[in-house]
Order: structure tokens, then sequence, then C-alpha cells
């Protein structure tokens, strides 16, 4: 098959990969050579990789896969030695056979571990490598002890609490108590450093992921350390300066509590977060995100590592895009209205079997379909699959902005790809909504079916939804076309219910609930299905994973991938 | 291991049951005399009398003030956390919430609750308080005419708990900043 959906571009034959035999705490294993950095070159294999593949814990702060090495923080300081090469440059062989190592001491103390930094030293054949011995252990306890030097421990004011290494490193490999009597160095608290950063420089431990990141990744050289010794502190290169769009991104980076979202900012505590994953709906990207949501409120998002979509970021204006999740004018009722304007709350049985009725009377060719390329791809199939029943024309809404160098795309709707491969938009998303005007108009289109769209912005205006038989809308924020609506149907939005989406790339990604929907509201997939079941007298799958792989079925570009293929990191389809 | 306990038959006059009988009365005849006949009562007259609970008690769990009269608490949500019946209930103040009484603490609660129909006084909220802001106190009756008025807020929590000084740590970190701030200071 030629469209076979796989979770990584196919590699056309990888070369051998060349390894080395290491030792970690004893135990022989093999590595390769060379691994990628940061920005994905192959690179001579440190000892830190080394040991992660060993599964050996090291613990770090300024070390990220995806940020240049820094090795500033020592804290993945290990005891290693390597082979003994005698005076013929032929390694030492003990008595057994085995090659004699030389553990790494200092020159003029021969009996003093000397330790390396595992992030930034390579490793060489027949090393050994001990993270778990006495010595590695005192290492990371004084280097515990120097960070904490002055850092306030004010966990119980601190939004990282919770997350925070400093804490998890001071349990794991800390001493319990300070031997510091002197007064701590204070430095300044709570400092603007941009629209949407607080930055408390007493908990900085001067790890520089921050400073790596902006200058980096985000392409803003905006950060930096200033003054000396004790009193060295990250500052923005001038106050509140620091207003790139992904400064957000810096405080998932921080290890410790000196970066922190003044959106979130003693709001709620970590622990107490439900974690979802999900997906951003921003823009066509799709970065993988997880929802921290406590008792059905939403309290943030974070992106979730996917090297396929979004390597470890996301951009701050799709991250504090959730707000209107929890708005107070949510529609919650079912609604019918009456002829003198007056509209009624009905139950969803009613109004499935009004709007059947209705439809069911409908000459084919006298229906159109607005969908939205906000759904969901099971949405929209269902979508279809009405639209089909009569010969109804289709087409969702084009939304674009400016995209940037790094994540955000021009295309605004997340599911733009769902949306044409459902059948329900073309190339050039929008086109169709002109002849759609225009059968209003002139009176060939009497029943509208809008999802998650205000057509009156797109040339349907309200003088032509007043000439409809029927209108059915279903949204989630009151618009003028709800207004208008003979049936009022209350949606979902996506943390408030299952689906999938296909981002700009082609990339299928689903996406889990988090929180329970508002009022009546339910997943429109669902009401949807009821609708589509009752008007076309055809079995529908009653789930969700039911439904995406009937839809998958009839797809080609999905290549048969089924729900539970699809995974935390989503899949390619043929765009 | 099992050990098996032997079980000695009874006796004739075990078997009449009037030995256990005549020693029962006694003790009650004892305490009749005691406190009807001499007049000392075993009971006491409540709610006109009451009970005056031994030190280290665990009554109804309060919020404190400093020797200043602040809110000690620093929404740290510990306590709600570890509350077993999940009595305590706190509103962390947010982005934009009000600033907190004392100058260096940032953060206190916006509100604070505690159903004390859920509370089942086991001190636990004390022992993890970091800021030692909330203790179980002596008052052992708290009544109410509804549910809701057995939710106490922040305000009557704060209220009843009084004052209950401490080391102030927030406030010497704020000293010694302030007096780093004029560093060099100290001239010889």
């Amino acid at each position: 098959m030629s469209n076979v959906a796989t979770t990584a571009p196919a590699p056309a034959a990888p070369p051998p990969v060349e390894k080395l035999k290491i030792k970690v705490d004893g135990r022989e294993i093999e590595v390769p050579k060379l691994m990628p950095d940061w920005q994905g070159r192959l690179q001579p294999t440190t000892m830190l990789q080394a040991c992660q593949i060993a599964g050996a814990e090291v613990p770090h702060y300024c070390y990220h896969p995806k940020l240049p090495v820094a090795g500033n923080c020592r804290m993945c300081l290990v005891e290693f030695g390597t082979p003994m090469m005698g005076p013929d440059r032929k390694p030492v062989l003990n008595p057994d056979g085995t090659p004699k190592i030389a553990k790494s001491v200092l020159p003029y103390e021969p009996g003093t571990p000397r330790g390396a930094i595992a992030c930034a030293t390579p490793i060489s054949p027949g090393m050994e490598i001990y993270p778990g011995s006495a010595a590695t252990q005192q290492m990371r306890e004084a280097v515990l002890e120097s960070l904490l030097i002055n850092h306030p421990l004010d966990c119980p004011i601190c939004d990282q609490a919770g997350e925070c290494k400093l804490q998890e490193y001071s349990v794991e490999h800390g001493q319990a108590n300070s031997r510091f009597v002197e007064t701590k160095v204070h430095k300044p608290k709570a400092v603007d450093l941009g629209p949407r950063i607080v930055l408390d420089d007493e908990r900085c431990i001067l790890c520089t992921r921050c400073i790596r990141f902006s200058r980096d990744i985000a392409g803003d050289d905006a950060l930096g350390i200033v003054n000396r010794g004790s009193y060295n502190t990250i500052a923005a290169w001038k106050e509140g300066a620091f207003d790139n769009n992904y400064t957000l991104n810096t405080v998932d980076l921080c290890p410790v509590g000196a970066l922190t979202s003044r959106d979130f900012r003693f709001k709620m505590r970590v622990w107490f977060l439900k974690e979802t994953r999900s997906v951003c709906t921003s823009c066509s990207t799709g970065c993988n995100i997880t929802i921290g949501s406590r008792e059905d409120v939403i309290h943030r998002y974070e992106p979730r590592d996917n090297d396929a979509v979004n390597a470890a970021w996301m951009c701050d204006a799709g991250r504090l895009n959730y707000k209107w999740v929890g708005r107070p004018d949510r529609l919650k009722e079912v609604r019918r209205r009456n002829a003198d304007g007056t509209s009624d709350r009905i139950p969803w049985e009613t109004a499935i079997r009004e709007i059947t009725a209705r439809l069911s009377n409908a000459v084919s060719g006298s229906v159109a379909v607005v969908a939205s390329a906000r759904q969901t791809t099971e949405e929209l199939h269902l979508l279809k699959k009405l639209a089909n029943r009569f010969g109804a024309i289709t087409d969702s809404v084009p939304r674009t902005g400016e995209a940037d160098r790094l994540l955000v795309s021009a295309d605004r709707n997340p599911n733009s790809n769902g949306a044409r491969l459902t059948g329900i938009a073309y190339t050039e998303m929008g086109i169709r909504l002109p002849e759609i005007a225009e059968g209003i108009r002139s009176g060939s289109i009497r029943t509208l079916v809008v999802f998650g769209e205000d057509v009156t912005q797109h040339g349907i205006g309200a003088d032509l939804l007043a000439r409809l038989e029927t209108l059915v809308v279903s949204d989630i924020l009151p618009n003028p076309t709800t207004a208008a609506a003979h049936y009022l149907l209350p949606g979902c939005a996506h943390a408030e219910k299952r689906g999938t989406y296909i981002n700009g790339k082609g990339r299928l990604q689903r996406f889990l609930k988090a929180v329970e929907p508002h009022g009546d509201a339910r997943p429109e997939w669902e009401f949807l299905r009821e609708l589509v079941t009752a008007v076309t007298a055809q079995a529908v799958p009653a789930t969700l994973e039911g439904l995406f792989n009937e839809m998958s079925d009839g797809i080609p570009a999905f290549g048969g991938v089924r729900w539970a293929g699809i995974g935390d990191l989503g899949v390619n389809v043929t765009i | 291991m099992t050990k098996v306990v032997e079980r000695k038959p009874l006796s004739l006059l075990e078997r009449t049951y009037l030995p256990s009988i005549v020693g029962g009365l006694q003790v009650t005849w004892k305490h009749f005399a005691k406190s009807v006949l001499k007049g000392k009562p075993l009971t006491m007259e409540y709610p006109e009398e009451k009970w005056v609970v031994p030190e280290g008690y665990r009554g109804a769990p309060y919020l404190v003030k400093d020797q200043e009269g602040d809110t000690k608490c620093v929404s740290c949500q510990l306590c709600e956390f570890i509350c077993p019946p999940k009595a305590i209930r706190i509103t962390p103040p947010g982005p934009d919430g009000a600033p907190a009484d004392r100058a260096n603490a940032e953060k206190m609660p916006k509100e604070f609750e505690i159903n004390m129909l859920r509370c089942i006084f086991c001190g636990l909220c004390q022992e993890v308080c970091p800021e030692e802001a909330i203790f179980l106190q002596r008052d052992y009756s708290l009544t109410g005419t509804s549910r809701e008025a057995m939710v106490y807020n922040k305000q009557r929590l704060l209220e009843l708990g009084g004052i209950h000084g401490g080391i102030q740590k927030w406030k010497h970190k704020l000293e010694e900043a302030r007096e780093q701030e004029a560093f060099p200071v100290r001239e010889a």
C-alpha cells in the first residue's frame, strides 16, 4: 500500500550505527558512538545520554535535550574511569585479563575522585561511569548544598512547588540540614520581566536554560545574567522587554520557581491539576498540549513533547487561549425559536425528533451545510453523511493570520485538512459560501445547517438567515447566527470531548476530554450521530472509536488507521 | 501461632451466678452512695456547666493571625491536600488577587473554608502547615441551623482562631533584604 499511515517518515535504509561498549555502574552496555544533539545533528554521545540508555538516572538542571549544552549547574557530575594505557599505548590488563580502569582523580590528590559533568563529556571506548557510586552521591550533595546557599526556601508560596527539580533532587540527593549560618543574599522579587513573565531572582539557580531558549530557539536574545558572584541575576535587557510570542516556554524550562507565568501565578497548586493529553486549537500546527484542570476548571495549557509537531514548545497565544472555555455566557440550553420570536428550552430528544421531521421533508438540493474547520474530523464526517443524504452544498470558513518561523501557522483553523479530507470543504476553503448565500437569496436553499461558525461574518447576513425555512445552529458561544437559529444545539469545546484533528502537515492527532460540558451541552458527534441515524435510517457506530474506524475505512488517505493506532503522538496521513 | 486457652469448668457456686450479681451490685451501690448520699455527682450538668478540655485536645481547626494581627496562611493548600475527609477548600488569590497582609509573604488565600460537618478533627492540617497558621483549638461543640452555616469561611475562622505569634520569617527576610539594599551600609 502506498499510503500506509506511519508514526514517522519512513527512513531510507538507515546506515549501520557505530557502537561503543562502555560500563555503567558495572553493567556493560552498547551505545551508539554518535547521537543527535539539540538540533538533531550527530555528535559524540555524552555520558548523560549513555546513562539514560542504561536506565541510570543522572540528575541535571541546565541540560535540556532541546537546548545547547551549557554545563554550568554541575548537578550531573559523575565519577568515571577510562582504560589505563601503558607507555606502549596498549591497555594495561588486570591479572584476570580484563582491562585495568584508571578512575579519574584529582591530579594533586590521587585519593580524591574527580567527577566530570555527564552532559558535556563524550564517552570513549571501554569507559566506566559510576552514577550510583558513593563519590558521585557526595558530589551531588555538595552541588545541591551550594545551589541552596542563597535559595529562599519559600516553597509554600512558590508556584513551582510540586514540579520543582530543586525540591525533588533535594529530597533524593540532598542533605537534610543546612550548614549555612550566614545571612543569605537577597535578590529582587516579582520582577516584571515581560508582559507574561514574573521573575523571582532569589529562587534562580542560574542554569541559563531561559537565556539559551530565548537566544537559540525563539531568536530573541532578550535575557542575560547581570552582576557578579553571589549577586548574579537573570535580567531582560530592559525591564519588561521579554515579550516575544514564546516567553512562557521559559516557565516550563525553568527547573525551579524563578520564572513564573503571570497568568498561572498563585492560581492553583500543581498537584491538584488533572493532566489530560490534548491538542492546541489556535492554528493548524496542532501543538501537542497537556491540559491542567481541576474540578472542571481549566487552569493551564502546557506543551507536550512531540518531535514530529512542536518539539517541546508552544506559542504564548495558543497557551493562553483557553479562557473562553469557562466563559459564563457559554450556550447551555437546547432552544427552539417560535414564530413570534420567543424561544423555548426543549429536551434533546424533542429537538432531534423535530429536526429530523423537518429535514425529512426537505427537497434534495434545498439544504446547505456550513461546518467549521474547528470541529473534529469525526463530526465533519457525520455532517458530510448528513449532507450526502440531501445532496447539500457544504463548505467551511477560512481563518488566516500571520505565520512565524517557529510554530505559528498562517492557517488558524486546527482541522482544515480534516474538513478537506472528509469532503466538507475544498482546497480553497470558503469558495462555495457565496453560492450558498445566492441560493438562500434566490430561494433554492430553504434549510441551512451551521456548525461552530458565525455565518453573518461570512457573507450570509441576518437578512438572508431570516428567509430560511429551517436554520439549525450548533455553537459554543452566542453570536448573531445563534440568535437567528430555529434550533440551537449547544456544543462542546475541544477540552470537553474527544476527537481528532489533522494538522497543516497532515498529522492526524487525537485529543481527550479534560472537563465536563456546560449545562445541556453535549459533544457534537453524539447528537450528530443521533440525527444522522434518524435522517438516513442507517446504523452509525455509537462510540467515538467505532465512528473513527468507520471514517478511516471510508477515506483512503487515512490508510486504514484505527483509533487505537493513533497513539499519543499521532500518525501521518496523506493530504 | 495459635495458643489454646484452657477454659476451666465453673464450680456449682459460680454456676448460680450469685457471686457475680452481688459483686456487680456492690459497685452500683458504692457509686449510689457516693453520688446521691454524699452529694458528689459523677456527671456534669451540660450545657450549663461546660467541660474544660485538657491541653492538647483536638477541637475545631481555626486559622490564626500573627502578633501583628496579619493573616499567617499563605494559601499553600497543603492542608487542603492532606485533609482526609476533604473538609478544607481554599480559593487561591490568583494573579490579580489582593496582596498578602504581610509585605513579603506575597500570597494569602482569597477564601478559606472548612466544612465542620466533614472535619474529623484529626489534626493533619495543623501538622502539615508550614506557616503555623492553622491550629486545632478547644472548641468541641459546634452547632448551626443549616449545612451552609457549618461551612466556616476565612473571616470567621480568623475571628475564632485568635492570635498565635511566631518567628515571623517573612518579616525577617524582608528586613534582611532591606539591609542589603543599603549595601555597603556598615562602615567600621
